[in-house]
């Protein structure tokens, strides 16, 4: 996960790197594009890097495609069809011993029930939750750091946040576990004591690192000269902040936010063992326990036998959760380059 | 990363074995004759590493490698075939005994290895003696929601469960729940030792689990539906008298041959059984101790 971060904070410094290039004059560009010149090892290492480019993708395309191999069956299998009705997967259903149709994930026992709502309302419930305490914190100390705290202050809480983002998420899990859930218990007298607001903070402390590193960044490359014409024009030092770094250096926190939440919906260990792992279907309540799709996949996919339908319902989890972060991940790709066009054109 | 590492991981197993068909007769156990692997029940975990190390101790150049995640993860591993020994809380379901027997072609064996109550805990501040199994049905099915109803103080119950891979978990929905589905706001933990510390550390909270465990939190009487309450002790359980006592077991795809023969005899003897006393368990009673079923 840590490589996601260098990548993206890389990404920003190529991004500077080529607006440094392209002010360079046109006769060294033509020298380096004449292929007649070109050494043959110049060849082959180019080739080699499109090669080693080439296969992160196969590597993604190729994950997927074997996750899907094991859930894709289901739709023919008859073993499938005997136990588990594909609707059920994802519709309210009244089941025997119940009085009205109900979202359930029970996979063990007889009928299995699996429904995946559940599971996708704890996820996004905790990673929503998450974001809103993250977002802020990383966002906000980001801009602190980069235009407000003398140097001696940034050189010692920069290196001291992003080290958070390096204490493994079990070590994180246990202490949501241990001491923040009867801190919140405690405090706010929760019903439940592992729920989704404290595996939330659990999270955040996760990626609060990720969102500050990369929008930290984003700020520090907003050229100088847009502030100082700003301080110049009078503007105070809150407002070139508020009305000119802020919005200039937007692209990059966007990008932060997103890989945060590809980090948060993601995320195993600290919600497996801080949300207690009720799959309760409850929309807003924030106190009550959660399960989620990582947690459910990470506890239950090590019991199934192999091409059972809960393994194949295990790895439709698994597609789904997949789809989700991929579509995301676009979409944010895409509001970060209109975002840039709109800034850059005007 | 990780996961999806994983995932890849057994996707290419999967399709490996199914490829090779009906040709891996063979385990580990076959294989390497000195290595012997067993997973299996978490409530039996601590047991089968102490039974592990008694007989590697007795038996040098012999290594037994105990690992737990419950009663399913074995018996998955015994038809996966990545497990010579399944440890088991919960009897072997029909189906498992179908994919064992289509998958490898084998007829599962039984040992019954030591006795086990499956007690009820409640932390030491909740001072209720007792609890029906109609009681305890109502309130793990969620219907139940506050000790004064079953006799305590004004609180609601918090309930704490076990993973659905766990044979305990199987045990009391089976036994308890009379098979219908736990409340959805049963929370579930990874483990007893997890449960009990939950349970310690919440007013209201009540789990369950083996009665090795029960330390920290108090054990409560159990009574049949149309019964005496029934303390969880050694002879309540070996009589029968408590309503939840159960055979903790060891099952082998095929006769147990080879190093599993030898650690099995091991486990039935005397000082096998002696152990079980030391962990907390209870010995199997003596009329018992042959294969049964």
């Amino acid at each position: 996960m840590t490589e996601r971060v260098l990548e993206a904070s890389e990404r920003t410094r190529a991004a500077k790197t080529r607006q440094r290039i392209s002010v360079r004059p046109q006769s060294a560009k033509s020298k380096l594009a004449g292929s007649f010149h070109t050494p043959l090892w110049h060849r082959v290492a180019e080739r080699l890097i499109a090669i080693l480019a080439l296969a992160a993708v196969l590597a993604i395309a190729l994950i997927f495609v074997f996750i899907a191999r094991e859930a894709v069956p289901m739709l023919w299998e008859a073993e499938f069809a005997e136990e588990v009705q594909i609707r059920d997967l994802f519709f309210a259903k009244e089941w025997k011993g119940y009085d009205e149709p109900v979202f359930i994930w029970q996979p063990v026992g007889e009928p299995a029930k699996f429904n995946v709502v559940p599971l996708f309302i704890g996820s996004l419930k905790v990673t929503l939750l998450a974001m809103l305490m993250s977002v802020p914190l990383g966002v906000g100390c980001a801009m602190f750091i980069a235009l407000y705290a003398p140097r001696a202050v940034r050189e010692v809480v920069k290196p001291v946040i992003e080290l958070l983002a390096g204490i493994p998420s079990v070590v994180l899990g246990f202490f949501a576990l241990m001491v923040l859930a009867s801190w919140a218990q405690a405090t706010f007298g929760f019903h439940f004591r592992l729920n989704a607001f404290v595996a939330a903070i659990g999270l955040a402390l996760t990626i609060v690192p990720v969102i500050f590193t990369i929008s930290e960044d984003a700020i520090q490359a907003v050229p100088s000269t847009l502030t100082e014409a700003a301080l110049a024009l009078g503007a105070r030092k809150y407002q070139v902040a508020l009305r000119v770094v802020l919005p200039a250096a937007i692209p990059g926190i966007a990008a932060g936010v997103v890989l945060g939440f590809g980090r948060a919906i993601g995320e195993t260990m600290i919600v497996l063992m801080a949300s207690g792992n009720a799959a309760i279907m409850e929309l807003f309540d924030f106190s009550t326990s959660v399960r989620t799709v990582t947690a459910t996949i990470a506890a239950e996919l090590g019991e199934v036998a192999q091409g059972d339908p809960h393994w194949r319902v295990l790895f439709l989890l698994g597609v789904m959760l997949f789809g989700v972060t991929f579509v995301l991940n676009i979409l944010g790709d895409l509001f970060i380059q209109r975002l840039q066009k709109r800034l850059t054109a005007s | 990363m990780v996961l999806a590492g994983a995932l890849l991981a057994s996707s290419c197993t999967s399709g490996k074995s199914r490829q090779e068909g009906d040709a891996p007769k063979e385990t580990a156990q076959t294989r390497r004759s000195s290595t012997l692997t067993i997973k299996g029940s978490d409530t039996m975990v601590i047991l089968a590493q102490n039974w592990a190390q008694a007989f590697m101790a007795a038996n040098p150049g012999k290594v037994i490698q105990v690992s737990g995640g419950g009663s399913g993860t074995g018996m998955a591993a015994l038809i996966n075939g990545t497990a010579d020994l399944a440890n088991a809380s919960r009897p072997i379901k029909d189906k498992e005994r179908k994919q064992l027997a289509k998958r490898r072609d084998v007829e599962v064996e039984e040992f019954r290895v030591a006795l086990d109550a499956l007690a009820v805990y409640v932390p030491a501040s909740n001072k209720i003696e007792s609890l029906t199994i109609p009681q305890l049905k109502s309130i793990f099915r969620g219907q139940t929601t506050n000790w004064k109803d079953v006799g305590g103080e004004d609180k609601s119950i918090v309930l704490y469960s076990r993973e659905n891979s766990s044979g305990t978990y199987a045990y009391f929905k089976e036994h308890v729940l009379e098979d219908e589905d736990f409340a959805a706001t049963a929370q579930t933990l990874p483990g007893t030792a997890a449960v009990i510390n939950a349970v310690s550390k919440d007013a209201g909270g009540i789990g369950y689990g083996g009665i090795a465990y029960a330390e920290g939190v108090r054990t409560v009487k159990v009574a049949p539906a149309d019964g005496e309450p029934v303390e969880p002790t050694m002879e309540n359980a070996t009589s029968g008298k408590y309503p939840l006592s159960r055979f903790l077991k060891i099952y082998s795809a095929g006769k147990a041959s080879g190093i599993a023969k030898e650690y099995l005899d091991y486990v039935l003897s005397d000082d096998g059984q002696k152990i079980v006393e030391g962990v907390g368990y209870y010995p199997l009673p003596k009329e018992a101790t042959a294969a049964a079923e």
